[in-house]
């Protein structure tokens, strides 16, 4: 199959992109200046992500839409106010996570941003659960230009008035160029940002304002060791189809009235395991030195007994140092709860820490 | 001191009486992109020619580094794993990994010099 490119795709060869196949598109893993000084300079100015690749599904309705969503997501998408967003999840009936998203009501149905990799399954899943009657448009037409750093909301002001005025997972419609783009204050970095919804004729003119106005393109590879310093999750690596997200320790993301009263996908397991515990969950994991436990990396605990495995590991160029994410027997999960992990044959000294390993700098009304 | 010499895994080796200098060369950083981390032999440590001795990583990836030479390990360059950034800004010169008192001068023989090793370097990243 031949790989699919963004509506950016020439924009990032024009800035020197080193280029990796991901889902299925060819996208810039970083630019000239490297992974850690992108990192950096996101965390201290703005950068800009192209993302894409990620699903835009549109799913349009009226109440009645909502309640059969409500059916899907353990979410109280009734008391979701217009123009709101959450951080959700598809299950399958036993709580396993087909992806992980962001949804938002709209005047007019929901629009729910999708993992690039699961996308069209996500779709299948979802059209074979929702009535025929609602449509639903998995976007090929948009590109998702998301902004993230302390300078985003400066530069992107600038360009199209009145985004200051959203709260942290929010959204609105905005004009940009005598179209309408969709915006929300949101994003994967732990750093106040906006994610734009924007057509692919009008992307590049886009970015390259904001570029104008102060801010640099940022690549996958440095939006990774963003998102991992912010203790987020990646799915495929801490999030997968075998595990739940009580397991992910992402119970925040589920309404409690909701597994009071149940009757959304995996809503009996996620009652269970929220009221029994779990076997296992994921944690924050800082190796004392300087060694880097990647993904799949085997934890121990002191009594050299295997509890776990890592999930996501790098150097966080902003904790200066190296940081992971795993999953752990959960007898072994508390804080500062020595373990070990083997790399290349050799056993090293970490903790079990909290999360995030860099503090979130996100603006007013920002919840977890 | 004789002239550097290069592998097809992208170290450079310096020979100096009968101790050489080896360390991963400069398209080999750029390659890697932003190192982080870096292993390096303990000193004492007899390595064969081709083997591991060592490892770098990077943002990315973790990736071993050979040996281009056989011999027993003198010197290691613990400035590099105190700071590793160092080796993408000085990769042929500060940034050495370790050195050798090597045991067969014959062994540099099969190494590229510098011509033949950018010409290599510019191949295997087309």
């Amino acid at each position: 199959m031949e790989i699919k490119k963004t509506a950016l795709n020439n924009l990032h060869k024009i800035h020197k992109a080193k280029f990796v196949e991901f889902a299925g598109y060819e996208m810039p893993i970083q630019y000239e200046q490297g992974i850690i000084e992108e990192h950096k300079f996101t965390r201290v100015e703005a950068g800009i992500f192209d993302v894409s690749h990620m699903g835009q599904l549109f799913i349009y309705g009226d109440q009645n839409l909502t309640l059969e969503l409500e059916k899907i997501f353990p979410l109280n998408l009734k008391n979701l106010k217009i123009n709101h967003s959450k951080y959700s999840f598809l299950m399958n009936n036993e709580a396993g996570i087909h992806d992980d998203l962001i949804i938002t009501k709209l005047n007019d149905g929901f629009l729910v941003i999708l993992n690039a990799a699961c996308k069209d399954n996500d779709y299948k899943i979802l059209r074979s659960l929702i009535d025929n009657k609602y449509k639903m448009i998995l976007e090929n037409d948009k590109a998702l230009v998301a902004i993230q750093g302390p300078k985003s909301v400066s530069i992107l002001s600038k360009i199209i008035n009145g985004v200051e005025n959203l709260n942290f997972m929010s959204g609105n419609w905005f004009n940009y160029n005598q179209s309408k783009v969709y915006i929300t204050r949101s994003g994967y970095t732990g750093e106040d940002g906006f994610e734009v919804s924007i057509s692919n004729e009008q992307a590049e003119k886009f970015v390259k304002e904001l570029m104008e106005n102060g801010s640099k393109l940022i690549g996958l590879g440095a939006r990774d060791t963003l998102r991992l310093e912010a203790g987020l999750c990646l799915y495929g690596h801490e999030l997968d189809i075998n595990k739940t997200p009580v397991e992910a320790n992402l119970k925040w993301a589920i309404s409690k009235e909701r597994v009071e009263n149940g009757g959304f996908l995996g809503s009996d397991r996620i009652k269970k395991q929220i009221n029994d515990g779990v076997k296992k969950v994921r944690v924050g994991i800082k190796p004392e030195g300087r060694i880097i436990a990647r993904e799949k990396t085997k934890i121990f605990n002191t009594e050299e007994t295997l509890i776990g495995e890592i999930t996501s590991g790098t150097f966080g160029p902003s904790v200066n140092g190296p940081v992971a994410m795993g999953y752990i027997d959960d007898k072994f999960s508390k804080k500062d709860t020595k373990i070990l992990l083997e790399v290349r044959g050799k056993k090293y000294p970490a903790n079990i820490c909290g999360l995030p390993f860099y503090k979130k700098s996100y603006v007013k009304g920002a919840t977890q | 001191m004789s002239e550097v010499k290069f592998s097809k895994e992208h170290e450079w080796i310096k020979l100096d009486g009968e101790v050489a200098t080896i360390g991963i060369t400069k398209h080999a950083t750029e390659m890697l992109g932003d190192i982080v981390f870096v292993e390096l032999p303990e000193i004492g440590t007899s390595v064969d020619k081709d083997g591991n001795a060592g490892v770098v990583e990077s943002t990315k990836a973790a990736s071993d580094v050979y040996t281009p030479v056989s011999g027993e390990v003198v010197e290691n360059n613990q400035s590099i794993v105190d700071d590793p950034g160092k080796i993408n800004s000085d990769p042929e010169n500060e940034a050495w990994f370790f050195k050798l008192k090597i045991k067969d001068v014959s062994e540099l023989d099969t190494l590229m010099n510098k011509e033949e090793y950018d010409q290599f370097a510019k191949e295997s990243s087309n």
